[in-house]
């Protein structure tokens, strides 16, 4: 079973003065994972850049460099891409998971053992990061799900509907700045605030916890719900689980993505992977657009 | 399995043995503590060691423990006891003095007093010994390289966390590691060009490294400078003791940057020195430096990044940047791939960097190392990367993040200093010895809850070294505990050079266990002893061939000549408008002048250049904010700070002389105060200010070098005179313009009294005076002089970036030019005609005043437009 998606991501920048130098760094080419291919992917710049480098950036996403050195009053970047994705909901148990105090040790620095490389890579997204602080309250709201020995993934999946259940979504309650401990005391904001705030509580217990940038389905098939956050790029979170590696969790629509999710970039939070980074100079105040699209593909 | 505490490393005393340690120190072969002097003070002890209380808890650098003066100390401490009390003072003096001259400051952000704070050195230098010196010297290069070594394994393969010989807990929880530095690949392989130790030494003698810096390592400047006063203090002493140089590690320091940097073939390397601006606690070293080594000061602004490629933005257009020796921290360096709201980073620099096009000293990401967490890994990194024992041992500390470590930590809290092991947690590091119980138990569980954040750490009982004190009748010497950072310099392939000298600083108070700048501690000068014959070898430095010569600054930053552009502006303002106020307050003073159209006339003269502005205020209270009010842009007050202001901008391209110069301009300028205001006074000062203010006119002349910066400099200087002498003589013209005492005033402003005296030996008359200040080329402060001098300068900008800026002022000597002053003559028209004809000369200075403003304005639309412009951020999701 696998599906397949045509996506279109635009973002559109309009200035109230000209821009002279434009500096962006974008995270908007999917990668290739087990249950994820790429067909094809194409990227339309307006004004041309004047230099333009593909990279991998330190969390193994492709990352495109761009710079603008015409003086401009508009900037377009639009992302096509063609993307199959596998049913990824392997029917394995919740609760068939270590326990989340054994899932931290294994994490955890203890001299003179080797860490495994799994553990060590999964260290990148155990600590504070820019959009990822935490205090004793969101340390407080999380404990109430990892009561002693609670399997790791079932324990994640509670915390998941709490968020779920006890947060509005606001599309304009919040920035993309917003702390999250902010996000705690008001009890709404958007899919970005929900990841952080789940991956804040997950890291607080001295779990690993990543940001994951992605899509969702614009239309859903017939009979089925439409998602929230689908005409907009998406985000959740995931956890490591020492036995079943990564795995995803969508607070937003309190479910585990499946072949309804397309896996943009993953970082420690949505600084590191934002689908658009800039540093302009010049351009005054400035309007943004972005419009995205997900449309399946018949086979 | 392990039994004992792994990232722990045995420090000068661990916590179970403290308490049976440290006492035992003093027990056998010192005085007896209750009476410390008793034995000595019959005939040993010199008048001045009467008050030093030789504490048997802490090492004494100058006393060994019988009481005999250590050896590297024995002819200083003569030499002292020699010098008869007149001498002594007049070493302070000098010491005081030339702080204050060269205006060596730590600026400290919280204090009230404003930010820059007189720099505090001892007159006693710190002195080591030979011996001692080599086994540190040997420490410091072997831990500069080791932890080079560290953080090319960091950023590259990371082989020290897979094999379990670093936490990640304390790299990946590090805000200083950055990811967008990974797999880089540094010009030269070299992360840490410049790394600093912070050293302390315990009570048994032995140094003990306290604190890694590893990211931009301040002090180096404050170190040369200190050495520069000292060894000024005791010029003979110092050679007969025969003091190691410091000199050869500021050339190192130039060799490794110009040597490594990336240069095409054919390039001269350009180094700047990136610095965070004059607001920094440490911006007069920032300065310094870029003057010793001779390369450009710049800002984030001044430089750009474009395609991978970093660029200095100048007058002439981008210079391609090959190095950068930055005092800007790590995650503040680039807005684009590091911290987005950072104003004080280059776009893209991060990326330059790892494309390997710019050199980046020291590297970017390097700040992780200095995480306190770290101390207790390093004997086995050690071993395991470079096959040895770590030489130098670092002060007992206990990372929280183990288990077994953690506890040991916590039994011993009440004696240890807590630290964060990340800047990121802005926790302040919590001292101990100095909580009550119910704090204590409150810091135990803050640390249970995230113990990986936290690091704790013996508190050294510093040594003590002897401090000059000056006393209100006589001098003496006392101790204060002190430690000592020690600077090396990356030479290449691994190999390190640490300067025989370091920057030593002094507690406030006698027996500290911290020393802090910002505490309020002092500085010392630091001697390190010659062992046989050799001096020091100099590094050779990058040999400099025919086709190196520069003539002509092509470096200089926009923003550079911006500045020095007003600096002009602004010190010939405050000439100006000092000259004018002194010729109102003057006559205000003397009351036969006050109330006569002379007065009137400059009082109108005041308002036409707004150093009065409104008039409804009586005259004393306008007359006191033109003199005082800060707020007011046009006051004499308001001028002079923002004179200050631009000069501060500038202070790397001005000579110390110059820059002692214009803290003489403050000094005058802070007497200017409202409230202690009496107009006999203020006209004292405003002759004073004068001097000084002119004396900057004399630097611009003879101390600069001729380049374009200086040029724009003198350009802002004519256009200002030229602005105010038009806008004066044209207010005068149209108020009183036969009366012989203002045209007295006028000749006073523009400082032209003796040629006219010279000249016609009379009293002032309008032709005449007219001739002399308006159309006489030879006078220096004519306004004929003025344009001739712009066009000149200007012609010569024009030349060399294209812009049509002389062309105005050529307009402007032709209509000057045009000036028939035989058309004043009375008898020619009759009064009514020689009206008119005045008049008509008032608007043609007016005109020129107008011209004159309108040309700056059109001078800094074209060659400074672009520096004005700001980055910001933008985010889309």
């Amino acid at each position: 079973m696998s599906a397949r998606y045509v996506i279109h991501h635009e973002t559109e920048y309009r200035y109230d003065s000209v821009v002279s130098v434009s500096h962006q760094a974008l995270h908007l080419m999917p990668p290739t994972l087990p249950y994820q291919r790429c067909h094809g992917h194409r990227l339309r710049i307006e004004p041309a850049p004047t230099h333009r480098v593909e990279e991998i950036d330190g969390f193994g996403n492709p990352l495109t460099r761009l710079e603008i050195d015409t003086p401009h009053r508009e900037l377009l970047v639009a992302a096509e891409m063609d993307i199959e994705i596998d049913a990824r909901t392997a029917a394995f148990d919740l609760d068939d998971s270590p326990s989340w105090e054994d899932a931290v040790a294994a994490l955890a620095y203890r001299g003179g053992h080797l860490p495994t490389a799994a553990a060590l890579d999964a260290n990148r997204y155990r600590f504070e990061s820019p959009y990822v602080r935490w205090n004793s309250d969101i340390a407080h709201f999380a404990r109430a799900q990892f009561a002693a020995g609670t399997p790791l993934l079932r324990a994640c999946a509670r915390l998941m509907q709490r968020i779920h259940r006890e947060f509005r979504f606001d599309a304009n309650a919040t920035q993309i700045a917003t702390p999250v401990a902010e996000v705690l005391e008001n009890r709404h904001g958007v899919c970005q605030d929900f990841a952080h705030l789940m991956i804040a509580c997950l890291r607080s217990l001295g779990l690993a916890a990543r940001y994951v940038s992605g899509y969702l389905l614009t239309t859903p098939p017939p009979g089925q719900p439409r998602l929230v956050g689908a005409d907009a790029s998406h985000a959740w979170a995931s956890v490591h689980c020492p036995k079943h590696g990564w795995i995803d969790f969508d607070p937003t629509n309190d479910m585990r993505p499946g072949d309804g999710h397309i896996t943009l970039a993953w970082g420690r939070d949505f600084g590191d992977v934002s689908p658009l980074r800039g540093i302009i100079l010049g351009g005054g105040a400035h309007e943004l657009d972005v419009r995205v699209t997900v449309v399946p593909v018949a086979k | 399995m392990f039994d004992k505490p792994r990232n722990c490393c045995p420090g000068p005393f661990l916590p179970e043995t403290v308490e049976r340690r440290t006492p035992g120190l003093a027990s056998t072969r010192l005085v007896s503590p209750a009476n410390p002097m008793t034995e000595l003070i019959d005939d040993a002890v010199p008048p001045l060691l009467n008050a030093y209380h030789r504490d048997p808890q802490h090492y004494h650098e100058l006393f060994d423990a019988d009481g005999g003066v250590r050896a590297p100390w024995r002819r200083m401490l003569a030499a002292i006891e020699r010098a008869d009390p007149a001498q002594m003072r007049a070493r302070a003096d000098l010491v005081e003095r030339q702080i204050r001259e060269n205006g060596v400051t730590y600026n400290v952000y919280a204090d009230a007093k404003g930010t820059d704070r007189p720099w505090v050195l001892d007159l006693l230098p710190q002195i080591i010994g030979a011996t001692e010196w080599q086994h540190l010297a040997a420490g410091i290069a072997q831990r500069a390289a080791l932890l080079d070594a560290v953080l090319a394994d960091l950023y590259g393969p990371q082989a020290l966390l897979a094999e379990g010989l670093l936490p990640p807990e304390l790299i990946f929880g590090h805000e200083n590691f950055l990811w967008p530095c990974q797999r880089g690949a540094p010009p030269g392989g070299t992360y840490l060009h410049v790394y600093a130790a912070d050293l302390a030494r315990a009570p048994d003698g032995t140094w003990w490294v306290i604190a890694d810096r590893t990211q931009a390592p301040s002090g180096l400047g404050y170190a040369l400078e200190n050495r520069q006063i000292i060894s000024r203090a005791y010029s003979d002493l110092f050679h007969d003791m025969r003091v190691r140089e410091l000199s050869a590690t500021l050339r190192a320091l130039q060799t490794t940057l110009q040597s490594a940097a990336p240069v095409a073939a054919g390039e001269t390397p350009l180094v700047v020195l990136l610095t965070p601006g004059r607001f920094n606690e440490t911006y007069f070293e920032h300065v310094y430096l870029a003057r010793a080594l001779g390369v450009p000061l710049v800002e984030g602004y001044d430089l750009t990044v474009r395609a991978d490629t970093a660029y200095m933005k100048t007058l002439g257009g981008l210079k391609r940047v090959h190095a950068i020796l930055r005092r800007v921290d790590d995650d503040w360096c680039d807005p684009l791939e590091l911290r987005g709201d950072s104003t004080l980073g280059v776009p893209g620099l991060a990326a330059a960097a790892r494309a390997g096009r710019v050199l980046i000293a020291n590297a970017l990401g390097t700040g992780v190392l200095e995480s306190p967490g770290l101390l207790g890994f390093f004997p086995k990194i050690c071993e395991r990367l470079r096959g040895e024992p770590l030489a130098l041992p670092s002060v007992a500390t206990w990372w929280c993040g183990e288990a077994p470590v953690r506890k040991e930590a916590l039994a011993g809290l009440d004696r240890l200093v807590l630290k964060p092991a990340s800047p990121s947690r802005r926790v302040e590091a919590v001292f101990g010895p100095s909580l009550p119980r119910s704090r204590l138990a409150e810091l135990r569980a803050r640390i249970e809850a995230e113990p990986a954040t936290w690091v704790a750490q013996e508190l050294v009982d510093l040594s003590q070294a002897p401090v000059w004190q000056r006393g209100p009748t006589q001098a003496q010497i006392a101790p204060r505990a002190v430690s000592m950072r020690v600077f090396a310099i990356a030479t290449g392939k691994g190999e390190y050079t640490v300067m025989p000298g370091a920057l030593s600083r002094i507690a406030a108070k006698a027996a500290a266990r911290i020393v802090s700048m910002q505490r309020g501690g002092g500085s010392k000068d630091t001697w390190v002893l010659a062992d046989g014959e050799a001096m020091i070898d100099a590094p050779r430095r990058r040999e400099l061939r025919a086709a190196d010569i520069v003539r002509r600054d092509d470096f200089l930053p926009s923003r550079l000549i911006e500045n020095l552009f007003w600096l002009g502006r602004y010190s010939e303002r405050g000439d100006n408008y000092t000259r004018l106020l002194r010729v109102v307050l003057s006559r205000c003073i003397d009351t036969s002048a006050a109330n006569t159209a002379a007065f009137e006339a400059a009082l109108a003269a005041c308002r036409r250049v707004r150093l009065i502005e409104g008039d409804t205020r009586p005259l004393r209270a306008a007359l006191i904010d033109a003199l005082t009010d800060t707020s007011a842009p046009y006051s004499l007050a308001g001028v002079l700070s923002r004179l200050l202001w631009s000069a501060g901008q500038v202070r790397g391209r001005l000579s110390s002389e110059n820059w002692r110069g214009l803290l003489e301009v403050q000094r005058e300028a802070q007497a200017l105060d409202r409230e202690r205001l009496d107009f006999g006074n203020a006209l004292e000062l405003l002759n004073r200010l004068l001097m000084e203010v002119s004396a900057l006119s004399g630097f611009a002349l003879d101390d600069m070098t001729r380049d374009d910066g200086w040029r724009f400099l003198m350009i802002g200087r004519r256009i200002e005179r030229l602005q105010f002498l038009a806008d004066v003589l044209a207010c005068a013209l149209q108020q009183a313009p036969a009366d012989s005492a203002t045209l007295e005033w006028l000749l006073e402003l523009a400082d032209s009294t003796i040629t006219y005296r010279m000249r016609y030996l009379s009293a002032p008359q309008l032709i005449p005076v007219l001739d002399l200040i308006v159309r006489d080329p030879a006078n220096p402060h004519s306004l004929h002089f003025q344009i001739y001098e712009l066009g000149k300068h200007l012609r010569r900008v024009d030349a060399a970036f294209g812009s049509a800026s002389a062309a105005e002022f050529e307009q402007m000597r032709a209509q000057l030019d045009a000036l028939d002053l035989s058309t004043l003559e009375p008898a020619l028209f009759g009064e009514p005609g020689q009206r008119d004809a005045i008049a008509g000369t008032a608007t043609m200075l007016a005109d020129i005043a107008a011209h004159a403003r309108h040309a700056s304005d059109s001078i800094a639309f074209h060659h400074f437009s672009h520096v004005a412009a700001a980055s910001r951020a933008t985010l889309s999701a």
